[in-house]
């Protein structure tokens, strides 16, 4: 691909113009392409092939890397930390979901032609534009003993506070409770733009026909909000297993390790103060990356037949 | 229009909204406001046990002491560093990759742009032991030049999407009768579809300038020092420092997320606009 493409900026040199002329429809996209590619593939395939390649090696980032096989993975598969990483994956997966009918249901409250409505939709929309380390740092603040409003309130209703964070029963949803808040942000904002887009002729022959509430959101609206949902659904699942910022800022996988996540997990491994362990790293990695493969591959092999299809 | 228009129902059920409206923001702020309030509360308030009451009065002096005591101006300076040549490099990658991806047809196509697709949606972990190696190996560790190569090169995925579906639903006519009167691909480009692309270039710049200065994992992996770290990850090392100084804690955040708040709500059209035009199309 890159031969075509010098081979294309050769033909732009001027000495055969007539070969240019024949064949720059061919040759424009490779050159267009061609820095987009060069940095893509050095700074996101390669690295991927590599760390692939990493995940057989022992390497502390510095020294010799020593060839271990399947070593690095059958340890993994016989460490507790793993498992409770993979578990509270699991556990972000699933509850990040409900971010997708909140941010619905947070939409369908907004969508509304009264005065003042666009500042609501704004501020609503706001969290999401905060960086997670201070979304962390809010809901720390929200969350800790003694005079967090939370650690308030709920000693308020049951007469003992709960310190959410330094209790590993709570501490991971907790944390997903952060992660939430813009997430629903994020899903209000494009179920907001989808519903703009609902045909309002079809919503009011529903209405002749005497659909109404739950029945028409089921059966008129949702069918419409399809490609939005579509979009949710993608950015929440990614973004569940990409949970890392709010681990690290708001417990650094504590207490004791409980409310790891595995992108954490890696980084710890591969580069904190416990040790280099960049092929076990890069092991940890390999899983998390299969994993969103599947998904990925979902969404790609969607998005393949829409395209066919247009 | 779905649910019905609120001015169609009977009015104590507009007058309930009208309420619910301002409760249901408030409540939704909440940890927000909170914040902002103990932010601006003196030291003394949080030592008498003042935690939700309005400010015994209003400390500016916290922000004042965030800037005199900690390096956060150096790593605001430092972020702006970071982001505005990554907008600028990525939105531009993206310009003609999204040209190319769109307005031609070739074999591999489809292909390279699903690699540009799912390359954007890959855990970050899978690409930190290289991506650290090879910007040490280059001498770019610890330099904020290290930082915004890797965000160019990762964030041309998003903005090559991005912009070619946007090229396509341009109308493709304009391009065939122009190379019906023999005017060059480059030339087509750059004089026919970039100035068509000025709405998405401004969506998209508003929304990866929000990105990368939000961008918290990268920068801890690939910057170390405060002269180089941008804001999110020298609030993480503020934070440690400042233990139980809610007040400051609180004054750092804002003092974060205060760009790309400002950036959203000047050029909220088109922020809106790309995360939906992105989305809807994608």
């Amino acid at each position: 691909m890159t031969g075509s493409a010098t081979a294309a900026s050769a033909g732009t040199q001027g000495d055969n113009r007539g070969y240019w002329k024949r064949n720059q429809r061919g040759l424009a996209p490779w050159i267009f392409l061609a820095p987009g590619m060069a940095m893509f593939s050095l700074y996101v395939i390669y690295p991927i092939i590599a760390s692939m390649w990493l995940s057989f090696y022992d390497w502390d980032g510095l020294g010799a890397k020593t060839w271990l096989g399947f070593q690095n993975y059958t340890e993994l598969f016989d460490d507790d930390a793993f498992y409770t990483s993979l578990k509270n994956n699991i556990i972000w997966l699933a509850l990040y979901m409900l971010a997708v009918p909140a941010g619905l249901f947070v939409a369908l409250f907004l969508n509304q032609t009264v005065t003042g409505i666009r500042i609501y939709k704004s501020l609503f929309f706001f969290p999401f534009v905060i960086s997670q380390v201070v979304v962390g740092l809010i809901f720390s603040w929200f969350y800790a003993p003694n005079f967090g409003l939370f650690y308030n309130l709920i000693e308020w209703i049951t007469g003992t506070g709960v310190a959410v964070l330094a209790d590993d029963r709570y501490v991971t949803y907790g944390i997903i409770a952060a992660g939430l808040w813009p997430q629903i942000a994020y899903c209000m904002i494009l179920y907001l733009t989808g519903l703009n887009n609902v045909a309002p002729d079809q919503v009011e022959a529903a209405r002749l026909d005497g659909a109404r509430g739950w029945k028409m959101l089921w059966h008129v609206i949702l069918p419409q909000l399809r490609p939005a949902t579509f979009i949710a659904v993608v950015v929440t699942v990614i973004g569940a297993l990409r949970s890392f910022d709010l681990v690290s800022i708001m417990t650094d996988g504590g207490p004791y390790g409980s409310s790891r996540v595995l992108s954490f997990y890696m980084y710890e491994q591969a580069l904190s103060e416990y040790g280099y362990r960049m092929g076990y790293g890069a092991a940890i990695a390999v899983i998390l990356f299969a994993i969103m493969m599947i998904f990925i591959s979902g969404f790609i092999w969607k998005m393949v037949r829409d395209e066919r299809g247009v | 229009m779905f649910p019905v228009a609120i001015d169609k129902t009977s009015a104590a059920t507009q007058i309930l909204y009208r309420i619910a409206l301002p409760v249901a923001l408030i409540l939704w702020l909440l940890p927000l406001l909170g914040v902002a309030m103990t932010s601006l509360k003196p030291s003394s308030d949080l030592a008498s046990g003042n935690y939700f009451g309005l400010p015994s009065y209003l400390a500016f002096s916290n922000y004042a002491d965030v800037f005199r005591n900690s390096p956060i101006a150096g790593y605001i300076l430092n972020s702006f560093k970071v982001t505005i040549p990554t907008v600028i490099g990525a939105v531009a990658i993206a310009c003609l990759s999204g040209f190319a991806l769109a307005v031609y047809r070739f074999r591999m196509n489809l292909l390279i742009f699903f690699l540009f697709v799912a390359g954007n949606f890959v855990p970050f972990q899978i690409l930190m032991v290289p991506v650290r190696d090879l910007t040490v190996s280059t001498g770019l560790y610890n330099t904020i030049t290290g930082l915004a190569l890797f965000h160019i090169a990762f964030q041309s995925g998003f903005c090559t999407l991005f912009m070619r579906n946007f090229i396509k639903g341009l109308p493709f006519e304009l391009i065939e009768s122009a190379r019906v009167e023999g005017v060059s691909e480059f030339r087509i480009f750059w004089y026919i579809v970039l100035p068509l692309m000025r709405p998405a270039i401004a969506a998209l710049s508003v929304l990866v300038f929000t990105f990368i200065w939000n961008d918290y994992f990268w920068a801890t992996v690939l910057t170390t020092s405060a002269e180089t770290q941008p804001v999110t990850a020298g609030l993480y090392s503020l934070n440690g420092q400042w233990i139980a100084q809610w007040q400051l804690v609180s004054a750092g955040s804002i003092i974060a997320a205060m760009p790309p708040v400002l950036m959203f709500f000047l050029m909220q059209k088109h922020f809106i606009a790309g995360l939906t035009l992105g989305a809807t199309k994608g």
